[in-house]
């Protein structure tokens, strides 16, 4: 079995569009959050949500290969691009050499809802143009960044739900811990707009603190009332150990353990059994125990239920040692389809910085949450061994463990 | 010729097609000079209709190999 690691990464997301902005924002303690009016004309009940800005690739693409972009594809273009430059792999790397792709994204509204005006007010298909087929299906990123990149190695989405990312990084260890591929590109890529968060929004999934964007992504609080939509991508190169060392990489870290598990329950309501299930099994992957576990990113969005269900599965398994816990969805709000890859960022950056990043907005426990030691502002710690949780509907779930390279 | 027919239609290859002015003469072969491809043939379609106002049958495309083929065919539909 080939030991996995992890020696690039990027990421373009609502509180910084690199890994050094990011790296800032995330010590500091910096809000992605802000509001977007078009919400309200379309009669959101919330109008909250991160806020990031559209690249601009004209200057880096051409024409043919922007145009199958979705906007979601622009954000992992870039967020791609910085994660193989700080892995040191260039497009003569890429073409000499095996590598593939696997990413995670569950939607590609715009691209839909526009083709379909446009054959409803038109009544002809020739209209839609040639780009839309490649910005509309699900696999849009790892369709067009295979062939900007010139891949030749594994190439297909993974779809499931709020944890896609996570078990798409899980599924490149997999492929490379059993020697099938020697690098993957993975993460995860979130739209951010309007469209794609309407049926969303109509669950009452999201928080309404509208007065207070800041303030309204609240993981764990006492007072927390729903979770902030966000997005971006976040890109990580995965890699053996041998074709490291081969290329002579800067190795930024190891994956030694995924767990994953389904609730079997509800659709939209997690509970503790799936999640529990899904960090045993990830612990016993990578042959620690919970008490090696220095830092827990969690899954937290900040909903009632979610929040109170982690915490009993977090306490259930960690309730001995209690190592430190935060949400950095606190920060960026809820990154969903590219929150997996995100958060393995956000928290790879913490372990080569020597902080925990705060879970802002914690103001006060409740009965649950409390039993966590949940880090309110940011704390100077060496990390060396971190775990990540991700959880999705269909009561999905995803768990990666990541530590120094040793 | 009509000159705004030739004017329009390389305003729309240098501009949505990003292709130099320079190589733009009526002699130049779509494909094989103007670095057009197939996929590209459905976005001329969809600009033909927005800038000349007919629709343009995706077979009618077949035979317009030259940046002068399609000025004429162009001239020839457009009202």
């Amino acid at each position: 079995m080939n030991r996995v690691v992890i020696t690039g990464m990027g990421i373009y997301s609502t509180i910084g569009k690199n890994l050094a902005e990011v790296r800032d924002s995330l010590y500091y303690g910096r809000s992605g959050i802000g509001i977007d009016p078009r919400r309200k004309e379309f009669g959101f009940r919330s109008c909250l949500t991160g806020v990031i800005e559209r690249p601009n690739l004209k200057n880096d693409l051409p024409r043919r290969m922007r145009v199958g972009l979705a906007e979601q594809g622009e954000y992992s273009y870039v967020a791609t691009m910085e994660a193989l430059k700080n892995a040191g792999i260039d497009m003569d790397f890429l073409e000499k050499n095996e590598v593939g792709i696997l990413y995670g994204n569950d939607s590609s509204s715009i691209p839909v809802i526009e083709s379909i005006d446009l054959i409803r007010e038109k009544r002809d298909t020739t209209l839609i143009g040639s780009g839309a087929i490649f910005q509309s299906m699900n696999s849009t990123i790892t369709m067009n960044l295979s062939v900007i990149l010139k891949l030749r190695g594994i190439n297909f989405t993974i779809s499931g739900a709020c944890a896609s990312s996570s078990h798409a990084i899980g599924m490149a260890y997999l492929l490379i811990k059993q020697g099938l591929q020697d690098i993957i590109i993975c993460g995860g890529g979130q739209e951010i707009n309007a469209e794609s968060m309407g049926s969303f929004d109509g669950l009452s999934a999201f928080s309404t603190r509208e007065d207070a964007p800041t303030k309204a992504s609240r993981p764990f609080d006492r007072d927390r009332d729903g979770l902030v939509p966000s997005g971006g991508a976040a890109t990580v190169i995965l890699e053996s150990y041998e074709s490291a060392k081969r290329r002579g990489a800067r190795i930024l870290a190891e994956v030694n353990g995924y767990g994953f598990s389904s609730n079997g329950d509800h659709i939209s309501v997690p509970n503790v059994d799936g999640p529990v299930r899904s960090l045993k099994r990830c612990l016993d992957d990578a042959g620690l125990k919970a008490c090696d576990i220095d830092y827990i990113n969690a899954h937290a969005t900040a909903t009632p239920i979610g929040d109170m269900n982690e915490a009993k599965a977090i306490d259930l398994i960690f309730g001995e040692c209690r190592p430190l816990v935060s949400s950095t969805k606190s920060m960026t709000g809820h990154e969903m389809w590219m929150g997996g890859a995100s958060e393995v960022i956000y928290s790879m950056i913490m372990m080569e910085n020597s902080f925990v990043a705060p879970n802002i907005n914690f103001e006060n426990p409740d009965e649950f949450t409390g039993k966590l030691n949940i880090a309110d502002k940011t704390i100077e710690k060496k990390i060396e061994v971190f775990l990540s949780n991700s959880f999705g509907f269909g009561g999905t779930n995803s768990t990666l463990i990541i530590s120094k390279f040793k | 010729m009509k000159p705004e027919i030739v004017a329009k239609v390389n305003e729309f290859l240098a501009e949505e097609f990003e292709i130099e002015t320079a190589l733009l003469t009526p002699e130049a072969r779509l494909v094989e000079d103007l670095g057009i491809e197939s996929l590209d043939f459905v976005d001329i379609v969809v600009i033909i209709e927005r800038d000349f106002g007919f629709k343009v049958k995706r077979e009618d495309m077949e035979g317009v190999r030259t940046l002068e083929d399609l000025y004429k065919y162009i001239e020839t539909r457009a009202v």
